[in-house]
């Protein structure tokens, strides 16, 4: 009973004192819901991005063309190798009568062209899935030194460097990020602070009559608290609102059926507990530190 | 039985004052206690080692069973809540009424709010102030104000009244009638009562126990001292 009385003083004196101080309050309020706008776009930045990445991924594949005179035996040691090389996900055989068969079926002019001859003038090949494309390059050279193979090709070119500029753009945005928190949880520390010194009165008096460490400390941390759920709200606007116009905006896809969005439901909703959760800790943070500092006991 | 125990107390400051040197002291429950000595004699060091706000450099201080000199900060508490303090500045806050005042002190231990009106009323009471619990601070007078600071001290019914020059800001008049609160509260409640001071007047009439520091050093303890015991004030 008495602990939540204390509690219940604690947070009644904090909102109070969030209203006393308005201008600084909310300058440390803006400053966080920034951070937190911020954050947010990184999130849904790096999540759309991984997901675009992992369906690209899927899509992106090495085609190894095959010598026409490779025995069955250079086949199987191919084989092998295949399955020992770490990057390589899996593959599968598609043999030249299979591609010339895709081919007729994909267009006129290749059906007569491939009629008139009369050998299968295709190769046969491997199709290999890897599992990092970021080494595509890598793997595709490795496949390459068998000399039983004429070629060993991937899809070079944009869907490669857009999933290298999201990685840029992720990495500079954690950054950023990281940057911001640490200012957030300045400025809600130095907002703390001078709570801490114009209620220096009251808090000599609390320790004069006894009042226990925590029950003077805590009011304090709870108002970094508020601060940091206050500058939590707007970004969970932003967020939920912004996400979903957005994603009604492209239809959920962005340049092609290759770049699809994460739909909004449930995520925005996770995306707004994790701001919130990190308003609150940032602002937790903020006054802990101005509390360890400024508040000795 | 022995409320406050001084033993071989040393207080030396970080600038090498020594405040306090070698000090023996016993007071008992229940005393009324004067302790004088001229400026800069360690009164309020020694005062201020009774509620733990400085420690000893050397020797025991026992504040009602706790050695003051092994308190860990976290603790302090536990001392203070068995204290009454009263200072020569009222220490009040300023926007709050006589009432809330007094109350605060309750409220920041945790207590109940039914509890507190009755402990703050009887409080503000023994003090006469009764009349005035709506009155902020800058409309009291001085003497006024010292009650409220004496009525916040004593609302948890404390063991120990400590008061560091608490007449020091008041005329001979009111000093006399902040003197004879804490006589009255002395004997109503059995509440020791340790009052630093500088004026003769008081000390000669109340015919108390009195503690005299000369440079830090115990110089006299008489049962019925007065300020004539010395002169060099
Ligand atoms: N915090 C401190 N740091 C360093 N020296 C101090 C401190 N407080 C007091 N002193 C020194 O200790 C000595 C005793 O001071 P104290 O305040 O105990 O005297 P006092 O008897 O209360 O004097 P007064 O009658 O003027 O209040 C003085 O020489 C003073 O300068
Ligand atoms: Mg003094």
């Amino acid at each position: 009973m008495k602990a939540i009385r204390i509690l219940g003083r604690a947070i009644r004196d904090s909102f109070k004192s969030v209203f006393r101080n308005f201008s600084l309050s909310t300058a440390a309020i803006v400053c966080s819901s920034i951070t937190l706008i911020l954050v947010s776009v990184a999130m849904i930045l790096s999540y759309n991005v991984e997901n675009i990445t992992k369906n690209l991924e899927h899509e992106l594949t090495i085609v190894v063309y095959l010598n026409k005179e490779t025995t069955e035996e250079q086949m199987n040691e191919l084989k092998s190798s295949l399955e020992n090389m770490e990057n390589v996900d899996s593959y599968e055989y598609k043999s030249k009568d299979e591609w010339r068969l895709e081919m007729k079926n994909s267009s006129e002019t290749l059906n007569s062209t491939l009629e008139y001859l009369e050998e299968n003038p295709l190769l046969d090949s491997f199709i290999v899935r890897v599992k990092d494309v970021e080494h595509l390059k890598e793997t595709s050279q490795e496949i390459l030194k068998n000399d039983f193979v004429s070629s060993a090709d991937y899809g070079e070119g944009m869907t490669e460097n857009l999933i290298s500029a999201f990685k840029v753009i992720e990495k500079v945005t954690i950054i950023v990020v990281i940057a911001l928190i640490l200012v957030t949880a300045f400025l809600i520390s130095n907002t703390i602070k001078l709570t801490i010194f114009s209620r220096r009165n009251e808090i000599e008096i609390m320790r004069l009559v006894g009042a226990s460490n925590i029950s003077i400390r805590l009011p304090f941390i709870f108002e970094g608290l508020i601060l940091g759920f206050l500058g939590g709200l707007i970004p969970v606007i932003f967020t939920i609102y912004g996400y979903v116009l957005l994603y009604d905006h492209f239809n959920g896809y962005v340049f092609s059926q290759l770049i699809e969005l994460v739909e909004p439901f449930n995520f925005t909703i996770y995306i707004s507990m994790i701001l919130l959760g990190m308003g609150c800790i940032i602002g937790m943070f903020g006054s802990y530190r101005a509390v360890r500092k400024y508040l000795k006991i | 039985m022995n409320l406050i125990e001084v033993v071989n107390c040393y207080k030396t400051y970080n600038n090498g004052v020594t405040a306090v040197a070698d000090l023996n002291l016993e007071i008992e429950k229940g005393e009324f206690v004067f302790v004088i000595g001229a400026s800069g004699s360690g009164k309020s060091t020694l005062i201020k080692m009774l509620y733990r706000e400085e420690r000893p450099s050397k020797g025991k201080v026992i504040v009602g069973g706790i050695n003051v000199a092994k308190l860990r900060n976290s603790k302090v508490y536990k001392l203070r809540r068995k204290l009454g303090i009263v200072f020569q500045d009222f220490k009040l806050l300023p926007k709050l009424t006589v009432y809330e005042n007094v109350a605060f002190a309750l409220e920041s231990l945790g207590m109940k709010e039914t509890e507190i009106r009755p402990k703050v009323l009887k409080a503000l009471d023994s003090v006469g102030l009764k009349e005035k619990i709506r009155s902020f601070p800058n409309q009291l007078s001085g003497g006024e104000q010292q009650r409220v600071c004496i009525a916040r001290a004593i609302v948890n019914d404390p063991k120990l009244l400590i008061c560091d020059e608490p007449t020091g800001n008041l005329d001979p008049k009111i000093s006399k009638e902040i003197v004879d609160i804490l006589d009255k509260i002395n004997k109503k409640s059995g509440t020791t009562i340790i009052m630093a001071t500088h004026d003769k007047e008081i000390v000669n009439k109340m015919k108390k126990r009195v503690i005299l520091l000369e440079n830090g050093v115990l110089a006299e303890d008489n049962m019925k001292g007065s300020y004539k015991a010395h002169e060099s004030n």
